[in-house]
């Protein structure tokens, strides 16, 4: 091992605003991370919001219209967006990962490619429910 | 060419595999959830009951929870992995995700069989 190669300090962790302004990630790459932080907001909190929900919702007539009139709220209106984004980016990004691990769409044309499905699909699942509950 | 003999107990495998297994059964318990709102009756109090109090739906909402959850265990257990490098402060954060596992399975059954 050659002396240079060893000062440099490896392994290199990138910071967090050296990934969103000095590099420029590829597709794919957003696609992933996009993935891992999407289901770590659909574990906590949305699972524990949608199970209060439920809860309250089924518990009772008056609970049904607790609900009812909270989710009229903008705020919740504002998280459930944020839920189906959250849901929709999860599921289109997963059923990609799937092909993937099937070989399918893995050369970098079609990867790159499927990316901006995902981000296209989910966001359009978004755009359509928030139109559906506004 | 490298050449190696592969040993172990292959937790990682069963795990990846357990994740995909579970993702396919939440897509398809997701898609037979959004066509019965989207082609079913409007949603009162009733209709919301109703369709809670069938036994197919009880089984496949606890299917799904249950889903949720090994799914997550291997999802949060490999950003803790990444991210929390510290051995005491790692085994925390899966004792907390284990257990908030567990309080959602808890709820879950609580909500469908009350």
């Amino acid at each position: 091992m050659s002396s240079a190669a060893a000062k440099k300090p490896r392994p290199k962790y990138l910071s967090l605003s050296a990934l969103l302004f000095e590099i420029r990630l590829p597709a794919p790459a957003w696609v992933s991370g996009l993935h891992r932080m999407s289901g770590a907001l659909l574990f906590f909190p949305f699972a524990a919001w949608l199970l209060y929900l439920l809860d309250t919702s089924l518990a009772s007539e008056q609970g049904f219209a607790h609900v009812r009139s909270y989710l009229a709220m903008p705020i919740a209106k504002l998280g459930l967006i944020v839920f189906i984004w959250a849901y929709a980016h999860h599921f289109c990004a997963g059923i990609r990962f799937l092909l993937l691990d099937l070989n399918k769409g893995i050369d970098l044309r079609q990867a790159r490619m499927t990316s901006y499905i995902v981000f296209a699909a989910s966001l359009l699942i978004t755009i359509f429910f928030a139109w559906r509950i506004w | 060419m490298v050449s190696r003999i592969v040993v172990g107990a292959h937790y990682g495998l069963g795990s990846w595999l357990a994740q995909r297994i579970t993702a396919v059964i939440m897509a398809v318990y997701s898609v037979i959830l959004l066509m019965v709102f989207m082609t079913g009756r409007p949603i009162s109090y009733g209709v919301w009951r109703e369709l809670f109090s069938q036994g197919w739906m009880r089984v496949a909402t606890l299917l799904f929870a249950v889903s949720l959850g090994w799914h997550a265990w291997v999802g949060v257990r490999d950003i803790v992995m990444d991210y929390a490098k510290h051995d005491g402060l790692r085994l925390g954060l899966e004792v907390i995700t284990i257990l908030v596992i567990a309080a959602y399975l808890g709820w879950t059954v609580q909500i469908l069989w009350r």
